[in-house]
């Protein structure tokens, strides 16, 4: 770093990524470089799982060829090494979004931290019910009554989790509805959240709709009346810079594999204070203190939400996936997908019979861009995609209630990563432009 | 495998021109036994209604709504155009010979003879995920003329 301030502008054009760049980037990603029905594969369904670079695959194998051990137990050199580089890796992610390291829980994925928040906080109505732990699961106790409030624009993992937890407490749902452009309505927020909500849950960035969500405004809207807040960081945290502790919001929920690494890991992050009284979703062995034939007191955070053997390995990947994340720059990251994002949505507008859903080209959005096509099916606009070589989501996206809400049953998405350049893109738009053609639409 | 082996023409066709297409526009024939399934494929939201009429042995008609690619309602329309007319045992059958042609994945060549326009989607049995769509309607079927023979 430099101690010489450089203006915003300069900076910009001194350090963007460009196609060079991304060409070289690519280069670490061995999956990306094959040929898909006789064409170069162009990926472009990163908002569904990313590709992995050659430094976190071989990062998986060098801990099982050197290290494997099951961590928090045993005290042969294996195990101290393998519980080291395993808590050294929660200090890394820890750090990449501003957490502190006990309010750092490792998951399977988004989906496993969401419904642990849910079970957890249907838990706490259990244990307040009978006098059990902290005095301040009173408050966090939810329910008949009781309202918890999504939005229009959730994925199936940021909405489920809550009609559950609704039906198991006896809470209502309610949802903040979104305006055709795929906006939250703030103004209906402001009513919506109220004195009975003990819970508010959206997502940061939409995996439809592209659309940044105005945390700092939800949040305040949340703390006006005291209710939780929980952020779903999914699309948000693999591709611009996020900070839980400046959001401020009380929980956030992110998957390994959105961001670079395998399968099998993602992260729960929660306020320190919340996380030690909460009681535990899974019970089991490495999250005790004491046991007796009659019950178990459970160690603090992030141990207490860790029981049984966890995903190591996934795990120290994944730290070498933020790692590679932060070398490139998280910001540049944001930057270049801004652009691709915008050149997508600019280019299928420009299209005759695409309708993009969320918001219009030179509004802000994340990289990726969901429509439909006039009189073809998203399934068959996929397949033709796929005989080209370029691979796209296609179908509801897991957000079957935000399709309804369009008036739609399934779209087509192309989503980009740091390896898409902006020929991805064209031969993309050029791909699309010549759907309706092949279909007789 | 080419994609216009998958899209052939008669497919594209049907999927725009639906044999059997709108329950509520064909009422059963009078004395008809009758069967109704809905099929719903949860990953692409591919839906079928099918509802199948059966006098003295015979499928007398087979009508359906539904939405989805368009391989998913071709399907539905060439079942609908082939079934009508034939005896219940055929229908079972020609159901089974589908079936065994689209999950060969490309093994089982599909014979003319018995499928007629439905021979059409051997393609698809090379495309493993879309056998489901191409299925979607034949399922119903199956569930729809063990209710109407029950």
């Amino acid at each position: 770093m430099t101690a010489v301030s450089t203006p915003a502008s300069l900076q910009q054009s001194v350090y963007a990524m460009d196609n060079a760049e991304v060409l070289r980037i690519r280069n670490d990603f061995p999956v990306l470089d094959q040929l898909v029905n006789g064409k170069p594969l162009i990926y472009l369904d990163s908002g569904a799982t990313s590709q992995n670079p050659l430094s976190v695959i071989e990062a998986e194998q060098e801990f099982y060829e050197q290290r494997n051990a099951a961590v928090h137990r045993g005290a042969h050199h294996l195990a101290v090494e393998a519980t080291e580089v395993f808590e050294d890796a929660r200090q890394t992610v820890a750090d990449f979004v501003g957490a502190q390291y006990e309010e750092t829980v490792w998951t399977s994925n988004a989906t496993e931290g969401l419904n642990l928040i849910s079970y957890a906080l249907s838990n706490a109505a259990l244990w307040a019910a009978q006098g059990r732990g902290s005095s301040a699961l009173n408050a966090l106790a939810i329910g008949p009554g009781d309202e918890i409030v999504v939005t229009e624009m959730e994925h199936h993992a940021n909405l489920i989790p809550w009609q559950e937890l609704a039906f198991r407490t006896g809470a209502t749902l309610k949802y903040i509805p979104i305006t055709d452009d795929g906006s939250l309505r703030l103004d209906a927020a402001a009513d919506i959240v109220g004195e009975r909500t003990k819970l508010l849950a959206f997502t940061h960035a939409s995996n439809v709709l592209g659309t940044i969500n105005p945390v700092a405004e939800l949040v305040a809207l949340a703390r006006r009346v005291g209710a939780l807040v929980v952020l779903d960081a999914c699309q948000s945290v693999p591709h611009m810079a996020v900070n839980v502790k400046e959001l401020d919001v009380d929980f956030a929920v992110f998957s390994g594999h959105k961001m670079l690494a395998p399968t099998g890991v993602g992260v729960l992050y929660g306020k320190q204070e919340l996380l030690d009284v909460l009681p535990p979703f899974l019970t089991g062995g490495s999250m005790i203190t004491t046991v007796t034939m009659e019950r178990a007191e459970y160690l603090p955070a992030p141990q207490r939400f860790e029981a049984g053997t966890q995903r190591i390995s996934q795990a120290v990947a994944l730290a070498t996936a933020v790692n590679y994340l932060a070398e490139t720059g998280i910001d540049r990251i944001h930057a270049w997908e801004a652009t691709l994002g915008q050149r997508l949505v600019k280019g299928l507008e420009s299209i005759d019979g695409i309708r993009v859903v969320g918001p219009a080209a030179g509004s802000e959005r994340i990289g990726l861009a969901a429509f439909d096509v006039a009189g073809v099916h998203a399934h068959d606009v996929g397949q033709f995609l796929d005989d080209r070589g370029i691979a796209v989501r296609v179908g509801h996206h897991c957000a079957q209630p935000l399709h309804r809400r369009l008036g739609l049953t399934a779209t087509t998405r192309a989503s980009t990563y740091l390896y898409n350049t902006t020929d991805d893109v064209d031969a993309f738009l050029d791909a699309v432009s010549g759907v309706r053609a092949y279909f007789q639409a | 495998m080419s994609l216009d082996q998958l899209y052939q023409q008669i497919i594209l066709d049907h999927s725009k021109q639906r044999h059997g297409s709108g329950l509520a526009e064909t009422a059963a024939p009078a004395g008809a036994a009758t069967g109704q399934s809905h099929q719903l494929n949860p990953v692409c939201g591919d839906e079928v209604t099918l509802r199948l009429a059966v006098s003295d042995g015979t499928v007398q008609q087979i009508s359906w709504d539904g939405a989805g690619c368009s391989i998913s309602m071709a399907s539905a329309s060439v079942l609908s155009e082939l079934g009508e007319g034939m005896s219940v045992e055929e229908l079972h059958s020609v159901i089974d010979n589908f079936r065994e042609v689209l999950r060969s994945r490309g093994k089982v060549q599909a014979d003319p003879e018995i499928l007629g326009d439905a021979a059409a989607f051997e393609g698809v049995a090379r495309y493993a995920a879309r056998v489901k769509c191409a299925m979607i309607s034949w399922v119903a079927a199956e569930d729809a003329l063990n209710q109407a023979t029950a």
